[in-house]
């Protein structure tokens, strides 16, 4: 029983960047038409957003301290972070060290503007195009963005932690009745996964309860009939791929505690946050967000020892396995709609 | 009735044919070879420097780049000749190789086999490399090597840990100077007995490729020799990720340690995620839960940051060790480039240094004088203190460090400290023991 909820909490936090990515792919995929490929290079983005203000934040002039040496026995150049002049070091280090949650204040603008210059920039453009050409040009774009990110920041993981308050785990299992120590759960775990709902239910209210919402979701549903009605429902729909870009570019700020960044880490969260709103049902929202997290702990029951002993590399295949299987039994996905994608 | 006819022509060719069969067995007897792939006309010598620069592994190759331009330098008798002053074979002057100046050609791996052998291909057909080297994984060290060997050029690998580089995938046109995973589970295991204690329970996550399976057998061989038992081995995907749903279950196994074989950005990941999960700080079977790293490397220390503290590994050389080869290279890598060399970067400047000596000792550029000259060649002066290049299966014998993540560095680069150097009798094995079985060097071929 006490493995059972350890692996339901342990893919929470998967799902939820998989719920979160997902609902992007879905809103623009909904509202633009557009298999977006790039959009696993926003949740990237998003990551280093939180590397560079971590970086800002430290950028420091260097004092010679004559009583250590450096790795060639010269003195060592020290370090100091304007921060700690400007704040005193106790304030400055407490700056520095609550850099991930600073950095969502950061990536929000960010984000919008990399996405509204996405969108008009480049992917207007391809809107009457066939969906191959769609996947064609932002798979380009993603790689492009990836090799970016590369120049500047090299290859190797950057290793970007959470703030002291939130480093280590605390014991589910004995709040909960079980023996101590049998479900550990990290803390910044949980605060992913907060973060998550309350970034999906912000997503579903604001389109919910809005008039721009409404609007969205009609033109959702029929394009031309909202534009006939003298609606300029593309602008709405620029803004909401800024948005979708937000959410991606969010989801991966907040992951850089969980999995330190390099430039790679979105395409391997974009092709199964596909298969999630391929599962979910292509343009449905609570679908895209359900699949999420159904499939994360899937993923994560199937990386059990006793489950890949008994069928082996069936930790790699789980999340195929059940879309194939999806597809067979139900092919608009879980959720999805009669008519989209359909015509 | 047959008339047996002779023409003039015929005549001619006839006896052209007899004397090219009469003058081959001198020619393939004498020291001067006669000809031989990519044979180096001109005044000029081109080497092939095939390493990662994109991929996971992008930073080991450029830092694999640095040492191999470094070397370059120092062979052409430019910069302050880094261990060549100190290297115990005097045979380089500094004025190139047998006096032709030393050029290099570059090419990307990838870290994907296809990919390496496809750019180590472009430099032996299109730019005439009579020598290949660098890389920073097993699985394209031993595509590139059977290609060197197809090729006839010598391949000098990089950084490549699996036992199969040289156990059953040697080739004779091939040569390793890093240890392998043999070395580190010999190395390793008893510092681990005398650390945590003989009765131990280890739980194995091991990267799904040829260097996870051979380090994983070495590892658990070598600790239940000491006494340890194996709990469970897990493979993981290359590049998982988030390794949490791996991790999670460690716990619960009923294990004490955790054994990591992952290199690169997967130990980095595992690491972190084994940290947050609270591992380090948990007790199983009455005593402290302990996670051990094989393969150690600055670059991944430094990746994980603060996580390493403690944690025991293996590695193939230090850029603090206090003899003067080391101390030759640091400064010199240091002074050119700001940062001291990794692991990665010392293998491929020893390596481009040991071809080179092996050369001018050869007195030819021909791959299969060049393989005359290494095998069994006793050197010092490296960084590794004496060291053998095996005849048998073209390994190096040297001392392996055991080091330990540092709990107070003194600065950036001083992440790991040396715990012990594990003599190399400790580390050697019969070429044909068991993990390194089914391989043979084949004849050296010189190509054209």
């Amino acid at each position: 029983m006490d493995a059972i909820i350890l692996q339901i909490l342990n893919g929470l936090d998967k799902g939820s960047a998989y719920a979160l990515i997902a609902l992007g792919l879905t809103l623009i995929f909904g509202t633009l038409g557009v298999v977006n490929f790039a959009h696993g290079a926003l949740f990237m983005i998003g990551a280093f957003c939180a590397v560079t203000l971590n970086r800002l934040l430290s950028l420091s002039h260097q004092v010679v301290d004559e009583t250590r040496t450096d790795f060639l026995g010269n003195p060592l150049r020290v370090d100091i972070p304007y921060v700690y002049e400007w704040f005193g070091p106790e304030v400055g280090a407490t700056i520095i060290d609550w850099s991930v949650p600073l950095a969502i204040l950061f990536a929000i603008p960010i984000m919008i503007l990399i996405g509204l210059a996405m969108e008009r920039g480049l992917i207007k453009h391809f809107y009457k195009r066939p969906h191959a050409d769609q996947i064609l040009v932002t798979f380009g774009l993603a790689i492009v963005l990836q090799e970016i990110i590369k120049a500047f920041y090299g290859a190797n993981p950057i290793p970007t932690p959470a703030p002291e308050a939130f480093v280590g785990s605390f014991d589910f299992g004995a709040l909960i009745g079980f023996d101590p120590l049998t479900i550990m759960y990290p803390y910044w775990r949980l605060v992913y996964f907060s973060f998550a709902i309350i970034i999906i239910a912000a997503v579903f209210a604001f389109l919910r309860y809005t008039t721009f919402g409404m609007v969205v979701r009609a033109g959702m549903a029929d394009r031309e009939t909202v534009g006939l009605l003298g609606i300029n429902i593309d602008k709405r729909f620029t803004i909401m791929f800024a948005i979708a870009a937000c959410v991606a570019g969010l989801a991966g700020v907040m992951y850089t505690p969980i999995l330190s960044p390099n430039y790679n880490m979105g395409m391997n969260f974009l092709v199964l946050s596909f298969v999630v709103v391929v599962v979910g049902g292509m343009g449905s929202l609570p679908g895209a967000v359900a699949a999420g997290f159904l499939l994360g702990i899937l993923e994560s029951f199937a990386s059990r020892a006793e489950v890949i002993d008994i069928i082996p590399g069936i930790n790699q295949v789980i999340i195929y396995l059940v879309a194939i299987i999806v597809l067979l039994t139900r092919p608009r996905g879980l959720l999805g709609r009669k008519g989209v994608m359909e015509e | 009735m047959s008339k047996f006819h002779i023409s003039r022509r015929g005549l001619l060719k006839g006896s052209a044919v007899a004397g090219i069969g009469l003058a081959a067995p001198t020619i393939f007897t004498s020291k001067a070879w006669a000809s031989f792939t990519n044979e180096p006309k001109g005044d000029s010598v081109t080497l092939g420097f095939n390493v990662p620069q994109s991929g996971v592994y992008a930073d080991e190759g450029a830092d694999q780049l640095r040492a191999l331009r470094l070397a370059v330098e120092h062979l052409n008798g430019e910069g302050d000749g880094g261990m060549m002053g100190t290297f115990s074979s005097k045979a380089l002057k500094g004025n190139g190789i047998l006096g032709k100046k030393v050029e290099f050609v570059t090419g990307d791996t990838q870290t994907k086999t296809d990919a390496a052998r496809a750019s180590a291909r472009s430099m032996i057909e299109k730019d005439g490399a009579v020598m290949i080297t660098g890389g920073s994984s097993s699985g394209p060290a031993v595509a590139v090597q059977a290609l060197c060997q197809e090729a006839g050029v010598i391949f000098m690998a990089g950084l490549t840990h699996a036992n199969d580089t040289t156990g059953k995938d040697r080739r004779r046109n091939g040569f390793r100077h890093f240890f392998n995973s043999y070395m580190s589970g010999a190395a390793l295991a008893p510092v681990l007995a005398s650390a945590y204690g003989k009765d131990r329970n280890a739980y194995y996550l091991t990267a799904d490729y040829n260097w996870g399976y051979t380090t994983e057998q070495a590892i658990s061989e070598a600790t239940e020799g000491v006494g340890w038992t194996t709990v469970n081995k897990v493979l993981t995907p290359l590049g998982a990720g988030d390794f949490s749903s791996y991790i999670a279950p460690v716990l619960q196994s009923g294990a004490d340690v955790l054994v990591l074989v992952h290199y690169g950005g997967d130990m980095v990941n595992s690491l972190t995620n084994a940290v947050q999960f609270g591992l380090r700080d948990a007790q199983a079977n009455g005593k402290n839960f302990e996670i051990v790293v094989p393969l150690y490397s600055r670059l991944m220390a430094k990746g994980a940051g603060a996580n390493v503290k403690g944690i025991f590994g293996s590695t193939n050389w230090h850029w603090s060790l206090p003899d003067e080869g080391s101390k030759a290279f640091t400064r010199s890598f240091g002074t050119k480039y700001g940062v001291p060399p990794s692991q990665a970067a010392h293998t491929v400047y020893c390596q481009a240094l040991l071809y080179a000596d092996a050369v001018e000792r050869a007195g030819s550029f021909n791959p299969c004088g060049v393989v005359e000259a290494l095998e069994d060649f006793e050197f010092d002066g490296l960084g590794n203190g004496p060291t053998l290049y095996r005849a048998e299966d073209h390994q190096c014998f040297k001392d392996v460090l055991v080091v330990k993540g540092k709990e107070n560095p003194a600065n950036e680069f001083d992440l790991l400290e040396i715990v012990e150097k594990t003599p190399v009798d400790q580390v050697t094995y019969p070429h044909d023991h068991p993990q390194f079985a089914g391989g043979a060097l084949g004849a050296c071929n010189a190509g054209s």
